[in-house]
């Protein structure tokens, strides 16, 4: 006799087990500590940062470790955590005009004030295999300290922006309201249009990948935007709250961030002279490539504003911003492998009758 | 029955906080109040995957209290693994009660099917919803879809229905099939198949939707008219077998096609596991045959 499969309880409890067998791997191998994740692993730890909304390298480390390496699953578990925690305060707004700068480019000046610093980068190096690298004990040659770079700049590192806009070549852009509740996704549903807060909120939480591809479309040509890359700057900044009781500012630590300043052309408009506009991207950590995508997101995003057409894929504010969620997009691709037994009957039932009915239509046919 | 125990340590009852519950049981009085209408909520990002029902888990999470007793069914069965996982998740962080029984349950969560057992007024469905708005596969576009409910322009619908008929003779739309709430609000049923349509009208119990990846709560509440679309001529209907449940004789309900070798062998069983387990427990006994498709045979 036919016994309907039963035992789901039984065979989650040995999933469970087995994935925790594989995620430890050769236990004559040593295991991971979040020390040497969060150290050698940096840039994964980053990622995890600034799409799972929560600067804490050591939770972001558990989070690589608990999902075996997998970026979007470490986002996962970072914002299914996220959403426990209690909100303490709403920082002031970072000030990246007075960070300890790690890294500082320009594509538009060759000179300039603070200089150009390039810092930790892939940039130059020849992608060829570093086998020395397969050694534990190999250590990297001795470099000058950081500390050395920073005082070089004097302190004095202006956004490449700011000097644009002192010739009134590029929109001014003024700060919000103070007073004016600043947007936030986690706690309000999506609305459109949506507003620039909103928008970058989403863009920052956005999925690398995606963001990649898109700000990619936009150069060759699906809402071009003419981007040049004003400055990359990557640094600690201080993160202040103004408590109630106390009514002033206080310093509550140093985030690591990477800012992009994206330069777009615009050609102006019947009330408009011409001048630049601005694409903007930042992260935690450092994601140089994400906050170079997500600035041309942006500014791509800023169609409706100049009034340019909403032809290209990057231009449309509802195509983009519902999509760039991979915690959203890869649950609802996986649910696939759900069981849909009872709606795949539904349309088994529908194809058999389809197909009883075109044989039939074809008889009648074939006999008239 | 599973009886109740104490909740999860460190996680608030049902896990999300008091004030979460407040913002969601809010979207819920409104969407009783406006039957059919999908309410925007600040869905939360829960420790399961979108798309695993945590709109209703959001939904449940939110009404549920100490003496609840829950029970969850994912294709009409207790025992499938994402019911097992969600129930134990509210077994854990709520310690509710849980049941498979349907008539003991007070809260019934579920993905893609209604109970065969007819449910009572003290009883609350809660639906998972992947995607809530029933005009989204015609209009890609919430903004253009959000105007279609507001103007209740939806003329597109009745369209596409006919564009089926005339092209293939019949409407092909076998599962999420469109109604229309209280005269109103055009809305999908979520994945169920059209079979359950017809349970949802004027049902004794408050039956409430969550799609948390896409923010919107809605509902039915009791006794509400809720009407399948169709046409004079080419009238509503369910879906029908040839065959009776394998397990328990039963004619009535919705039968899931098992696959018994690789020779075209089925057998037809019901995909309610708990009606077909009462029905065998009171005696009833199926005719445990299998089933055998040709290629291409006719049902």
């Amino acid at each position: 006799m036919y016994v309907a499969v039963k035992g789901g309880e039984r065979a989650i409890r040995n999933a469970h087990a087995l994935l925790d067998a594989e995620r430890r791997g050769d236990p004559s191998t040593p295991a991971l500590s979040l020390e040497q994740i969060s150290e050698q692993f940096a840039l994964a730890v980053d990622r995890v940062m600034t799409e799972g909304s929560i600067y804490d390298r050591e939770l972001a480390a558990l989070a690589l470790k608990q999902a075996r390496g997998d970026q979007v699953e470490a986002i996962f578990l970072l914002r299914a955590y996220r959403t426990t925690l209690p909100r303490l305060a709403v920082s002031e707004p970072i000030d990246t005009g007075s960070m300890r700068i790690q890294r500082r480019v320009s594509a538009t000046y060759k000179d300039l004030p603070g200089g150009q610093v390039l810092g930790p980068t892939f940039d130059y190096t020849h992608r060829l295999l570093d086998f020395d690298l397969a050694d534990p004990e190999a250590a990297p040659a001795p470099v000058e300290s950081a500390e050395n770079h920073a005082d070089s700049l004097d302190g004095n590192v202006p956004r490449v922006i700011d000097i644009l806009n002192h010739e009134g070549l590029i929109e001014e852009e003024e700060p919000d309201d103070p007073d004016r509740p600043v947007g936030d996704l986690t706690r309000q549903p999506l609305d459109f249009p949506a507003e620039r807060d909103v928008r970058l909120q989403n863009l920052a939480r956005g999925d690398e990948g995606f963001l990649l591809a898109l700000g990619y479309s936009t150069q060759r040509g699906f809402g071009s935007t003419h981007p040049f890359a004003g400055e990359i700057r990557v640094g600690e900044v201080a993160v202040e709250i103004v408590p109630e009781e106390l009514g002033f500012a206080i310093d509550i630590g140093d985030i690591q961030v990477t800012e992009c300043q994206m330069i777009n052309q615009f050609k102006g408009s019947a009330t408009e002279a011409p001048k630049f506009t601005r694409g903007y991207g930042l992260t935690f950590g450092h994601c140089e490539r994400k906050a170079m995508a997500m600035s041309l997101v942006d500014r791509a995003l800023r169609a409706r504003e100049f009034d340019e057409p909403v032809q290209a894929p990057a231009r449309d504010e509802e195509f983009v911003l519902y999509h760039t969620d991979n915690v959203e997009a890869s649950g609802f691709v996986q649910h696939l492998k759900l069981p849909h037994y009872v709606d795949f009957q539904g349309e088994l039932g529908t194809v058999r009758h389809l197909r009883a009915e075109a044989r039939r239509r074809k008889t009648e046919e074939n006999e008239s | 029955m599973t009886a109740a125990a104490s909740p999860l340590a460190g996680y608030n009852f049902a896990y999300l906080d008091e004030q979460t519950k407040r913002m969601i049981r809010r979207a819920i009085l409104k969407a009783v109040a406006v039957p059919g209408y999908q309410v925007p909520f600040g869905s939360r990002e829960m420790p399961l995957p979108y798309g695993w029902g945590t709109g209703g888990i959001q939904v449940t999470a939110s009404i549920i209290g100490r003496d609840d007793v829950l029970k969850v069914i994912d294709q009409g069965a207790d025992d499938t693994t994402n019911a097992v996982s969600i129930r134990q998740f509210f077994a854990r962080t709520a310690g509710v009660a849980t049941t498979e029984h349907t008539p003991d349950a007070s809260i019934i969560q579920t993905r893609h099917r209604i109970p065969e057992t007819p449910l009572s007024d003290d009883q609350i469905l809660v639906y998972q919803v992947p995607i809530p708005e029933p005009l989204r596969w015609i209009e890609p576009r919430e903004t253009e879809t959000r105007k279609m409910h507001a103007l209740a322009e939806y003329g597109v619908m009745h369209v596409k229905l006919y564009e089926d008929i005339a092209r293939f003779g019949q409407i092909n739309t076998s599962y999420n099939y469109p109604v229309l709430v209280n005269h109103r609000y055009l809305m999908a049923p979520s994945p169920i198949p059209k079979f359950d349509n017809p349970k949802m009208n004027r049902m004794r119990a408050l039956q409430l939707f969550g799609a948390g990846r896409e923010k919107r709560i809605y509902a039915v509440p009791p006794f509400t008219r809720v009407e399948s679309l169709d046409f004079e001529d080419y009238p509503f209907e369910v879906q029908h077998w040839d065959h009776v449940c394998a397990l328990c004789g039963a004619a009535d309900s919705y039968l899931d096609e098992v696959i018994t070798d690789d020779h075209g062998g089925r057998m037809f069983i019901c995909s309610d596991s708990d009606y077909c387990a009462g029905r065998r427990e009171r005696g009833h006994v199926g005719p445990q045959e299998t089933v055998r498709f040709g290629s291409d045979a006719a049902e």
